[in-house]
């Protein structure tokens, strides 16, 4: 789950790290109650989770309550590359002298975590890394030893820290340490982390990415999702503990394993080229044992979208035997029918593997003329895109 | 032979007195797997029958182990409990691990690992989140299904365990020497790298068939390895072209990152040294099929 900069910074702020003083707000009012509990000159900042806000005039500085109201008043409501602002974040403002990066993430490819600090702050850091890699140190980490004082000041030395400011940033090396792995954190990312005239640094941004897997040790976290911000179907779907992504496709896709869901969206897609471009309509993964409920449960998400005009149910038999798969189909639409949901939209079926013989003979049984059954992925696919042109 | 688990296996369950851990257990049991025991702290100096196979159960790994000769353990225990269940693997230096479950934190995967490599790497982790492990014929530790395929000579490697299933399938008539889910979790213990290297090492394996997805550089990192090192024809697939950035697709590491981890360029990185890559499933069953037919 990725943080908004002003839960980043609060992240930042409850682990003890010099943050600026400041507050979010909603709505303009909000805005004026901050901006004069803060006094003085403010910065205005659209909190959406992408890059280049300053380019889209999406952080502002303010004098004064009135003012800020009317800078929140212009950015809240603004699209910033498709991204609505919907809060703002009101900081006091830092007299700023030098900046740097500094940042803590997963390193997937040496299956460790690795600190990326560099003295040329304030830019993307990818570009820096690009144009003066020796500006740039990339230092892995070990996760059992982590990040102590001795560690910190090696990252400090390494990356050319000015002495003056030395110490202060091996303490928010090891602090920062301390907070991703405190909150399983797998990116903490300062830029800027930089120093004010008076010498004092601060972190002045804050990307932050939390695991979704730690979640059992962290009920906190839960708050910390947009619930503004996550479709209803999402919604809907998490709510019955599916594995659901929206598309923005025609093809409803149910299926049993990630990497089986994933290929199908790809076989799906393929076909759609040959049928007046439909895509698939979302992911859906009913895991391992589906059962009747959990397939009723799935049937009725992707069919509840309107923009599904065909659903391609593609299950491969491991652990699941396909008679019980096929059962849960049957009874998912007798099912939905006694919820009192009309089922018009065709189904595409294809089982195979563990039973798959029962199961394609207890759906024929059935014979249910909104089901279609065919036996192979690729062929299932092509049909299922058919029908979704068709059914324009 | 196979790679990593053989008929001369010794299995313990971590975990077998679960829900998921006694199912499995007793489908191991069932596809003739020498399974020999499990632990559970609290259950030590029990039996549990599995359907007439009468096995005991252990305080510890490195009881069940001094005590049966066991040289690989399936853990099944819940994500919370995952870390420690696998440093006590580590500590009792069991040659395999195979890590099933689903939904453990990256950092305490990140433990184990850094734990493992500190102690020399003398346990292979394979997982967390995967299937495991199966040698058709042979032994089965892990969830793979038994039945789909019998012994031959491809050797399979895959992040996913269903798209595992269906190239066992669409194989089946050919037989594999092993197949190894790895998993889907950004960070996992054997990597493509590992099985590919073991694979082409082992007799018994002819051909290689590599299954990827989308999310992070492992696929890149293959090809440069198969460049490098792999002589024996692989076959390659990978999910998610159609994946939007940003977006966790069922597998916590399934995502794409900015422009980077793409479908698309893990495919063009594996062609470029040679792997023939599917467009499907079926299409990639079918290249190894002409593969295995020319012989």
């Amino acid at each position: 789950m990725d943080l908004y900069e002003y839960q980043g910074r609060d992240l930042f702020e409850r682990h003890g790290l010099p943050v600026l003083a400041g507050g979010v707000a909603n709505t303009p009012e909000e805005a004026r109650a901050i901006a004069e509990r803060l006094g003085g000159r403010v910065v205005v900042k659209a909190q959406v989770k992408v890059g280049g806000r300053g380019k889209a005039g999406g952080v502002k500085l303010a004098e004064g309550a009135d003012e800020t109201v009317a800078r929140a008043t212009d950015i809240l409501g603004m699209d910033i590359k498709g991204h609505t602002v919907h809060k703002v974040m009101i900081t006091v403002t830092a007299d700023v002298a030098e900046e740097y990066y500094f940042s803590y993430l997963l390193d997937r490819a040496n299956r460790t975590f690795l600190c990326i600090a560099s003295v040329a702050g304030g830019m993307d850091i990818e570009q820096v890394a690009a144009e003066t890699p020796d500006k740039v140190v990339k230092a892995p980490i070990d996760a059992v030893k982590g990040v102590d004082e001795a560690k910190a000041r090696e990252i400090v030395t390494a990356a050319n820290f000015p002495a003056d400011v030395a110490d202060q940033v091996v303490d928010v090396a090891v602090g920062l340490w301390q907070a991703f792995v405190a909150e399983d954190a797998t990116l903490v990312e300062v830029n800027p982390l930089a120093t004010t005239s008076d010498g004092k640094l601060l972190l002045l941004d804050a990307k932050v990415t939390l695991d979704e897997n730690a979640g059992f040790r962290h009920p906190d976290h839960e708050a910390l999702v947009d619930q503004a911000a996550v479709d209803p179907l999402e919604q809907a779907a998490k709510e019955k503990d599916l594995n659901y992504v929206k598309l923005d496709g025609e093809v409803g896709i149910i299926g049993n394993g990630a990497g089986l869901v994933m290929s199908t969206l790809d076989v799906v897609a393929y076909a759609g080229e040959r049928h007046g471009g439909v895509k698939p309509a979302n992911f859906l993964d009913i895991g391992g044992g589906a059962s009747a409920a959990v397939m009723a449960n799935g049937l009725e998400i992707v069919l509840s979208d309107p923009s599904v005009r065909s659903v391609f149910v593609n299950v491969f038999g491991g652990i699941t035997a396909c008679d019980e798969v096929a059962n849960g189909i049957v009874q998912a639409l007798a099912l939905l029918e006694q919820r009192g949901e009309k089922v018009t939209k065709p189904l595409v079926v294809r089982l195979d593997g563990n039973n798959a013989e029962a199961g394609r003979a207890i759906l024929d049984g059935a014979n249910n003329p909104l089901v279609q059954r065919v036996d192979t992925m690729d062929g299932a696919a092509e049909r299922a895109a058919e029908l979704a042109a068709a059914g324009v | 032979m196979a790679i990593w688990l053989t008929k001369n296996s010794k299995v313990i369950v971590q975990g077998m007195t679960g829900s998921e851990g006694s199912k499995h257990t007793r489908r191991m049991l069932a596809a003739g797997t020498d399974v020999v025991g499990g632990t559970n702290p609290r259950k030590a100096g029990q039996t549990v029958d599995f359907d007439g196979t009468a096995l005991p159960v252990f305080a510890t790994v490195a009881e069940a182990m001094a005590q049966t000769g066991a040289d690989v353990t399936v853990i099944f225990v819940p994500p919370q409990f995952t870390k420690a269940a696998v440093i006590e693997a580590i500590d009792a230096e069991i040659p395999l691990a195979v890590v099933i479950t689903e939904g453990v934190p990256v950092h305490d995967t990140a433990t184990f690992w850094a734990y493992n490599v500190a102690k020399g790497e003398r346990t292979r982790i394979i997982g967390p989140n995967c299937p495991g492990i199966a040698s058709p014929g042979a032994s089965n530790a892990g969830i793979i299904p038994a039945d789909i395929t019998g012994t031959g000579r491809i050797g399979l490697v895959s992040k996913s365990g269903t798209l595992t299933y269906q190239m066992m399938y669409e194989l089946r008539d050919i037989g594999f020497s092993t197949c190894v889910g790895i998993g889907g979790d950004p960070i996992i213990g054997t990597t493509h790298i590992d099985a590919l290297a073991a694979f082409e090492a082992d007799p018994e394996t002819d051909a290689i068939v590599m299954i990827g997805e989308i999310g992070g550089d492992a696929e890149e990192r293959a090809a440069d390895f198969i460049k490098a090192n792999v002589t024996k024809p692989v076959v390659g697939y990978i999910a998610g072209f159609t994946a939007p950035p940003g977006k966790t697709m069922g597998h916590a590491g399934a995502i794409i990152s900015g422009s980077a981890g793409t479908a698309e360029a893990k495919k063009e990185a594996l062609e470029a040294v040679g792997v023939k890559v599917g467009k499907t499933p079926t299409e990639t069953a079918k290249l190894m099929r002409e593969i295995m037919s020319a012989g």
